[in-house]
């Protein structure tokens, strides 16, 4: 049990810290971290055998290495400023990520849960994911950053199927990581046509598609 | 019962028919053939059982909401008669004058998804009228309404078409959306979505609201009758689409409208004496305000179109008389304003798409609808003449025509409103009678404008000296209507007892002296007969010996208007404008005309024009700036709109955190 506390605790920590850095190359690091703590939870609730252990498997292939891999590709060809450019300020997005800290722990108050489903601070962890990754779509300037956030808010939905995966549906929640591979397969293309489009990947640009 | 539902088959039939041979020629006689295929067989439906009847049938529904429940009764099937009628008409002549004509233009054929909307615009009408289920009505009601748009688009290359269609789409829609919150609020509170089910909770006061609902369902109905201020789409939508359609539009869908007020009426409570008094405050602002901005049109359909306006104000009229009498206990005033309006509805059902075939006539051998180009035409295509100038008379209530004994009914629940206790009623109904007589005499004036200057006189264009008569094909379904409206006229005093079986059937109706009223109108309707019988001898007689008389001593034709001069010229003539001129010296404000005469300085101007303009106040006064205002508010909350991603996530993000606080705490 104390294994899955420090897991979690661990996975709050790096969320946070999707906030607070500067270059895009640690936030693809970041991004890798997440994917190896949150290979390591199904063998944290549901033990190193079975379908615990595929599905850890999956997860640390695909989010530990291949988006980060994928992710650090995109950026060494679009070769843009590695400076992650925000729309506010980092003390403030920090700021907002414990803002959805808190309300994920009230939101756990709150909620309804079957009694024993989720190991305590599972539920929090994965939300605060969730915000996190939404405020870096909302708070940062490069479209590439956004894709991260998108993993980042991903990657707390998942955490939350992970309990329910050790209870039997171990195939969905991998047909869904197949899914999201696509998916960011399809917005590294779309990362590239529009840096060639606009000629940068500043979503403010995006305001000329407007009706 | 069964002879309706063939008849609604052979609408699908025909639709898909069209849809399936959709740009080859035989989509325009396969669509056709389903619509009047359709349509006689409703008409033998409605001839082979008594009107009398009553017929209920209930069919397997898949939706969890409401039942498919259908019936006929003689409401039903007094409103199915023009729709029938006309339909069929429509259908023939629409065939004639699209064939090979879109072929021969450059572009895709539209024919095949004419003829399914047109088809479908009949099933949807039958249908509605068929309803005794909520929401089955409003489905039916739905299709009903959406057909003309497609209708009335076909020739959508041009601008003002296009915006015709639009305004018809928003006015159908605005209408429709109040007569969804009368039957949604009316199920909500019955619990239920039959028609008789409704009706029973409203009996039982399980309606609250009763006025609310009224309204809703008076006003949704209102922007389909087409009364002021709600009027707007007709003189757009009329001119715009070809003539068949405007002939099913005025003779058969408008009607719908009525229909639909009329199963209101009778689903809500007793009718208050108010609310009889305000739908026929409505139909006399309507009336008198169509019948005058019919007077100052120039173009021949517009002008059909007001009229069209004018008549289902008289037709409300009636309708509210009627429903006064019914508060007042005044059976003899009910029964008589009730059957006016509902005779009223069925001459002006055949009168007016006899006259809108007629203007397709004319459109099509001169080229323009405008009576500035028009003229002398009865020497050209002296059939089409002839209809029209019929069509006019009867439309405009001259005895012996049917369109006399519907206003003469109504005219005699007016006078049975004088015997109404109170000062006020009396006071109303002298007034009703003055405004009936006024209106009366400017629809004369109005289709005196409309046949004389069109028909009548020297050409004032070329293109109408050229005016070809059309083939005698072509004057099949102008005919067909003409031959069953003599047959209403010889036959007044029968059909006048069809309309009564409806009358009768409506609830709260003491049956005996309602049925003494109708048959005293009935009474009164076949001395016109004989009387108009005798005169229409008299006068063919004399017409007769004056032709013997002029062959005998050899005639001199002169041009119309020649007056003797040396050179007259077709200018001489009255025209669109100078013909009201002196109308619109002393009613430009509610005709809606401005009036302008250019005219050089001295005793003897050589040049001068006069220049009559009508617009619509209701249009430009009321709607424009209502929507105008609604764009801005929409230009207004564009802000929100702004392009950034980024920003439209927090949208979400802010939404999701807000509703589950809200949910949660």
């Amino acid at each position: 049990m104390a294994a899955i506390q420090s897991l979690l605790v661990a996975l709050v920590v790096v969320n946070l810290a999707y906030l607070a850095v500067t270059r895009l190359k640690t936030l693809t690091r970041i991004t890798a971290l997440q994917g190896v703590l949150l290979a390591a939870t199904p063998l944290a609730i549901a033990g190193p055998h079975g379908h615990g252990l595929i599905l850890s498997l999956a997860v640390l292939a695909i989010k530990g290495i291949g988006f980060p891999w994928l992710v650090a590709r995109t950026l060494s060809r679009l070769e843009v400023n590695p400076v992650v450019e925000p729309y506010f300020g980092f003390n403030m997005s920090l700021l907002a990520g414990v803002g959805g800290l808190l309300f994920s722990l009230w939101l756990e108050s709150r909620l309804p849960f079957p009694p024993g489903l989720f190991p305590p601070l599972l539920f929090p962890a994965a939300l605060t994911s969730i915000f996190s990754g939404l405020t870096l779509v909302v708070a940062r300037r490069k479209a590439l950053t956004q894709v991260i956030g998108y993993l980042a808010a991903e990657n707390g939905i998942f955490l939350l199927g992970v309990p329910l995966a050790a209870q039997g549906s171990v195939w969905l929640e991998l047909s869904v990581l197949l899914d999201v591979f696509v998916a960011v397969f399809v917005m590294g293309i779309a990362l590239h046509h529009i840096n060639k489009t606009f000629e940068s990947i500043d979503v403010g640009r995006f305001c000329s598609l407007r009706d | 019962m069964e002879l309706f539902g063939l008849s609604l088959a052979f609408y699908l039939l025909g639709a898909l028919a069209s849809l399936a041979f959709a740009g080859r020629e035989t989509a325009n006689h396969l669509g056709p053939a389903g619509a009047v295929a359709g349509s006689l067989v409703g008409l033998a439906g409605l001839a082979l059982t008594p009107a009398s009847a009553v017929a209920q049938a209930s069919l397997p529904w898949g939706l969890p909401l409401g039942s498919l429940a259908l019936g006929l009764d003689p409401a039903s099937r007094l409103f199915l008669l023009p729709v029938y009628a006309v339909g069929a008409a429509a259908a023939v002549a629409g065939s004639l004058a699209l064939a090979g004509s879109e072929a021969a233009q450059a572009g895709p054929d539209r024919r095949g998804t004419h003829w399914f909307f047109f088809n479908i615009l009949l099933a949807g009408l039958a249908l509605v009228m068929a309803a005794r289920d909520g929401v089955v009505f409003l489905i039916a009601w739905e299709v009903m309404s959406l057909a003309p748009f497609f209708l009335g688009s076909l020739h959508d290359d041009e601008a003002e078409v296009r915006e015709a269609a639009w305004t018809y789409l928003v006015c159908a829609h605005l209408g429709a959306a109040l007569v969804i919150a009368f039957f949604a609020l009316a199920m909500g509170q019955a619990g239920a979505t039959g028609f008789a089910a409704l009706a029973e909770a409203a009996r039982a006061g399980r309606l609250t609201m009763p006025s609310l609902l009224f309204f809703l369902a008076f006003f949704g109905f209102a922007a389909k009758i087409g009364l002021v201020p709600f009027h707007v789409w007709l003189p757009a939508i009329y001119p715009a689409a070809p003539g068949h359609v405007a002939a099913l539009m005025s003779g058969g869908m408008i009607n719908v409208g009525l229909y639909g007020l009329w199963r209101a009426l009778e689903i809500l409570p007793p009718p208050a004496a108010w609310q009889g008094w305000t739908i026929a405050g409505l139909g006399v602002a309507s009336a008198l305000l169509g019948i005058l901005a019919a007077l100052g049109q120039g173009n021949l359909k517009r002008l059909l179109a007001y009229s069209s306006v004018e008549n289902m104000g008289l037709i409300c009229l009636g309708l509210g008389l009627g429903l006064v009498g019914l508060a007042c206990g005044n059976p003899a005033m009910a029964a008589l304003g009730l059957g006016g309006a509902l005779f009223h509805m069925l001459c002006h059902a055949g009168f007016k798409s006899l006259l809108f075939l007629c203007a397709a006539e004319v459109l099509t051998a001169v080229g323009s609808a405008r009576i500035a180009h028009l003229g002398g035409l009865a020497k050209r295509m002296p059939a089409v003449g002839t209809l029209f100038l019929l069509a006019g008379a009867g439309i405009a209530g001259l005895p012996p025509l049917p369109g006399f004994i519907g206003e003469l009914t109504m005219a005699l629940a007016m006078l049975a409103g004088l015997d109404l206790p109170g000062l006020l009623p009396r006071t109303a109904s002298a007034a009703s009678l003055a405004a009936l007589a006024a209106v009366g005499g400017f629809a004369l004036a109005a289709f005196a404008k409309a046949g004389g200057l069109a028909f009548l006189g020297a050409p004032r264009t070329p293109a109408a000296a050229k005016a070809e008569a059309p083939s005698h094909a072509a004057l099949l379904a102008p005919l067909f209507l003409a031959a069953g409206l003599v047959t209403a006229a010889a036959l007044a005093p029968a059909l006048l007892r069809f309309v009564g079986q409806a009358v009768l059937a409506f609830p709260g109706m003491d049956p005996a002296p309602a049925r003494a009223a109708l048959e005293q109108a009935a009474m009164a309707a076949r001395t016109v007969g004989f009387f108009g019988a005798g005169i229409i001898l008299l006068a063919g007689g004399l017409l007769w010996l004056r032709a013997r008389a002029g062959a005998a001593h050899g005639r001199r034709r002169e041009p119309t208007w020649g007056c003797g001069y040396t050179a007259p010229t077709a200018r001489m003539q009255y025209g669109a404008a100078s013909f009201v001129e002196p109308a619109a010296k002393l009613l430009a404000g509610p005709m809606g005309l401005t009036r302008r005469l250019d005219m050089d300085p001295g005793l003897f101007p050589k040049r001068a024009t006069l220049f009559v303009v009508s617009r619509d106040a209701a249009r430009d006064r009321l709607f424009t700036p209502l929507f105008e205002a609604v764009a801005r508010l929409c230009d207004a909350a564009k802000v929100v709109q702004h392009g950034k991603v980024h920003l439209y996530i927090l949208y979400v993000l802010a939404t999701v955190v807000l509703l589950l606080a809200w949910k949660l705490s």
